[in-house]
C-alpha cells in the first residue's frame, strides 16, 4: 500500500476520532450540567401544568447522553442536523446562512493578522528597535480582553471587520519573530547576506523556504483562534456568524445546536491542522 | 530580579491589597443600590461613579480585582495540579499510559474551548446561587486547561526519569514514589512555578471573555468580566466603564513580564 495513502488514512482516523470524542465531551459535559433540564420558558406565568409537562418531556429524549449523540450523530450523516430549539429553524439552514459571515470576517482578520505580524517581526529581526516596539505592542494587545478590545475599536468607530487581525496579531507576532531571528541565525543565510545578496531575495528563496513548515503549522492553528476570537466579535457588532450563533445557543441552552456547531468547529480546525500538516510534511519531503 | 519584575509584583501586590479595602473602609459595598445616585458621573463620593443600579464603580472594582485575582490563582493551581499528576503519570510511566494520556491531551487541546465553556457554563439552573456560578466558571477553567501544562510536566518527567540522579536513586532501593516525590518533584519546581504564572493571565482573560458574553459570576457578584458586560452597549457606556478593562490589561500585563515567558519577550 503506498506511504501516501497510509498517511492519509491516519490522518482521517485521527480527524474523525477527535470529532467524534470532541462531540461526546461537549453532550456529556452540556448534560451533566446541573441546570440541563430547567429551561426559560417555564418561568412563563401563563403557563398551565400540561403545557410545563410538554415543555419538561421536549428534554427527556436527550436524558440519555449517549443514545442522544448517537442519534445526532448519525442524523447528521444523513444531512439532517437536527432543529433548533431556541430558534425553531433546521440547524443546518441556520449554520449554512451564517457561516460566510464568519468565513469573511475569519478570512479578514487572518490576513490582517498575518500581514501585521509578519511585517512587524520582519522589522523587529532586520532593525533592533523594531524588536521593542513590536514586543510592547504585543504584550499589550495580548493583555487586552478580545471583548474589551472589541467594544474599543467599535467605540472609536474603528474597522470592526479587522478585530480579529488586532486579537491574532500578538498571537502571531512572537512566534514568527523567534521564527525569523532563527532563520536569518543560518550559516547560508548569514553567507548569502555577507555576499551582498538582497534582503528581497534573501526573504524569497532563503528565510521562507527555511519556515515554511513552521508558517504553515502556524497558520492551521490561527484559524482556530480566529473562530475562538469570533464569538466576542459577532455578538458585539451582532454580526450573524456562527460566534454569535454559539452565543445565542449557549445563552438559549439549545443542546442540539451546541453539539452541532462544536462537532462544526472541531473538524474545521482539525481540517485546517491536517492540511498545514501535509503541507508542511509535504515541503520537509520535497526539500530532503 | 529584574526591576520590571519587581515593579509588576509590586502593583499586583498593591491591586490585591486595594481589593481588601473593604475591611478598612466597610462603606464599600459591591451590591448596595443607590437609588439617588444612579448611573452618576465620577465625583469625591464615587470616584468612578456608579452604574446603571446606582451601585460604586469603584468598589465594585475593587471586589472584583480580589475575587479575580484569587480565584484565577485557585483555577492555575487546580489545573495544574491536574497537569502534574496526568503529565507525571505519563512522563515517568510511559508505555501504553503515555500513549493514552498523550491522546487525550492532544484531544483536549485539539478541541475549540471556548465553545466547550460556553457550552457548559449556560447550562447552570437559572436560580444558581452568584457563589455557585463563580465557582463553576472557575472549576471549568481548570478542568479545561490541564493539557497544555500536562504535556510540558511530561516532557520535563521524562527527562528526569532517565537522568543519572534518578539511577543512582533507583539503584540505592528507593521506592518510585519516593523518587517521585523527593528526586523528581523538587526538579519539576522551575516548570510548575513557570505554568502557573503563565496559565493565572490566560484564565483571567477566557474569564474576562465569558463575562462580557454574560456567563460568568451571576448578580450581583462582581468579577472582572462580570463587569465587562457593562459594555455591551458600548454607545451608552461612560469612559469610566472601561476602568475594570484596565485592570484587567494591567494586571494581565504585569503577570506576563512576572512569568518567564514575559521576561523573554521583552
Amino acid at each position: 500500500m503506498p506511504v501516501w495513502f497510509i498517511r492519509i488514512a491516519r490522518h482521517a482516523a485521527a480527524l474523525a476520532v477527535t470529532v467524534i470524542l470532541g462531540g461526546i465531551l461537549t453532550a456529556a459535559l452540556v448534560r451533566n450540567s446541573p441546570g440541563f433540564t430547567a429551561d426559560e420558558r417555564l418561568l412563563d406565568p401563563r403557563l398551565d401544568a400540561q403545557s410545563r409537562a410538554l415543555i419538561q418531556s421536549e428534554h427527556a429524549a436527550d436524558r440519555d447522553v449517549f443514545r442522544f449523540y448517537i442519534r445526532h450523530v448519525g442524523a447528521m450523516l444523513r444531512g439532517d442536523w437536527g432543529v433548533s430549539q431556541s430558534l425553531d429553524a433546521p440547524i443546518r439552514d441556520l449554520v449554512r446562512s451564517r457561516l460566510p459571515v464568519t468565513a469573511e470576517i475569519m478570512a479578514i482578520g487572518l490576513v490582517g493578522g498575518w500581514i501585521l505580524a509578519f511585517g512587524f517581526a520582519l522589522a523587529a529581526v532586520c532593525f533592533r528597535g523594531w524588536s521593542r516596539v513590536g514586543g510592547s505592542l504585543s504584550v499589550v494587545l495580548l493583555s487586552v480582553p478580545s471583548a474589551a478590545l472589541a467594544v474599543l475599536i467599535f467605540t472609536t468607530r474603528g474597522p470592526t471587520r479587522a478585530i480579529i487581525a488586532l486579537i491574532l496579531f500578538p498571537r502571531l507576532f512572537d512566534y514568527l519573530r523567534n521564527l525569523l531571528t532563527d532563520a536569518y541565525a543560518r550559516p547560508h543565510i548569514v553567507t548569502a547576506r555577507a555576499k551582498g545578496v538582497g534582503p528581497a531575495r534573501i526573504l524569497a528563496f532563503h528565510v521562507l523556504p527555511v519556515c515554511a513548515p513552521q508558517l504553515l503549522a502556524l497558520a492551521g492553528v490561527s484559524a482556530s483562534m480566529a473562530f475562538g476570537a469570533a464569538i466576542p466579535v459577532e455578538t458585539l457588532c451582532d454580526l450573524p456568524g456562527i460566534g454569535q450563533l454559539a452565543w445565542k445557543a449557549a445563552v438559549a441552552r439549545d443542546l442540539p445546536v451546541l453539539v452541532s456547531l462544536t462537532m462544526l468547529i472541531t473538524l474545521l480546525t482539525q481540517a485546517c491542522n491536517v492540511v498545514s500538516d501535509w503541507a508542511g510534511s509535504g515541503l520537509k519531503g520535497a526539500r530532503a | 530580579m529584574t526591576v520590571r519584575r519587581i515593579v509588576a509584583g509590586a502593583f499586583l501586590a498593591v491591586l490585591l491589597a486595594a481589593s481588601f479595602g473593604s475591611l478598612v473602609f466597610p462603606r464599600l459595598s459591591y451590591s448596595v443600590q443607590n437609588r439617588e445616585f444612579l448611573d452618576a458621573a465620577p465625583s469625591a463620593h464615587f470616584p468612578l461613579g456608579t452604574d446603571e443600579l446606582g451601585r460604586d464603580r469603584l468598589a465594585r472594582l475593587l471586589y472584583a480585582s480580589r475575587f479575580s485575582l484569587l480565584f484565577a490563582a485557585a483555577a492555575s493551581l487546580g489545573s495544574l495540579v491536574l497537569a502534574a499528576l496526568l503529565g507525571g503519570l505519563a512522563g515517568y510511566w510511559g508505555g501504553w499510559v503515555d500513549r493514552c494520556l498523550v491522546r487525550a491531551i492532544d484531544l483536549m487541546l485539539s478541541l475549540p474551548w471556548l465553545f466547550l465553556l460556553l457550552a457548559a457554563r449556560a447550562l447552570l439552573p437559572l436560580n444558581a446561587s452568584p457563589v455557585t456560578s463563580l465557582l463553576v466558571t472557575y472549576a471549568l477553567l481548570a478542568l479545561l486547561g490541564w493539557a497544555s501544562p500536562a504535556r510540558v510536566v511530561r516532557a520535563g518527567v521524562r527527562s528526569f526519569r532517565d537522568s543519572e540522579f534518578v539511577l543512582q536513586a533507583r539503584a540505592e532501593g528507593l521506592s518510585e514514589a519516593r523518587i517521585l516525590w523527593r528526586q523528581v518533584l523538587p526538579n519539576l519546581r522551575p516548570i510548575l512555578l513557570a505554568q502557573f504564572w503563565t496559565a493565572i493571565p490566560v484564565f483571567i482573560l477566557t474569564e474576562a471573555n465569558l463575562g462580557f458574553l454574560g456567563l460568568s459570576a451571576g448578580e450581583p457578584f462582581p468579577t472582572w468580566g462580570s463587569l465587562l458586560r457593562e459594555l455591551q452597549s458600548p454607545l451608552f457606556v461612560r469612559p469610566e466603564a472601561f476602568a475594570p478593562v484596565a485592570a484587567i490589561t494591567l494586571s494581565v500585563c504585569c503577570f506576563r513580564l512576572m512569568s518567564p515567558k514575559g521576561r523573554l519577550h521583552i
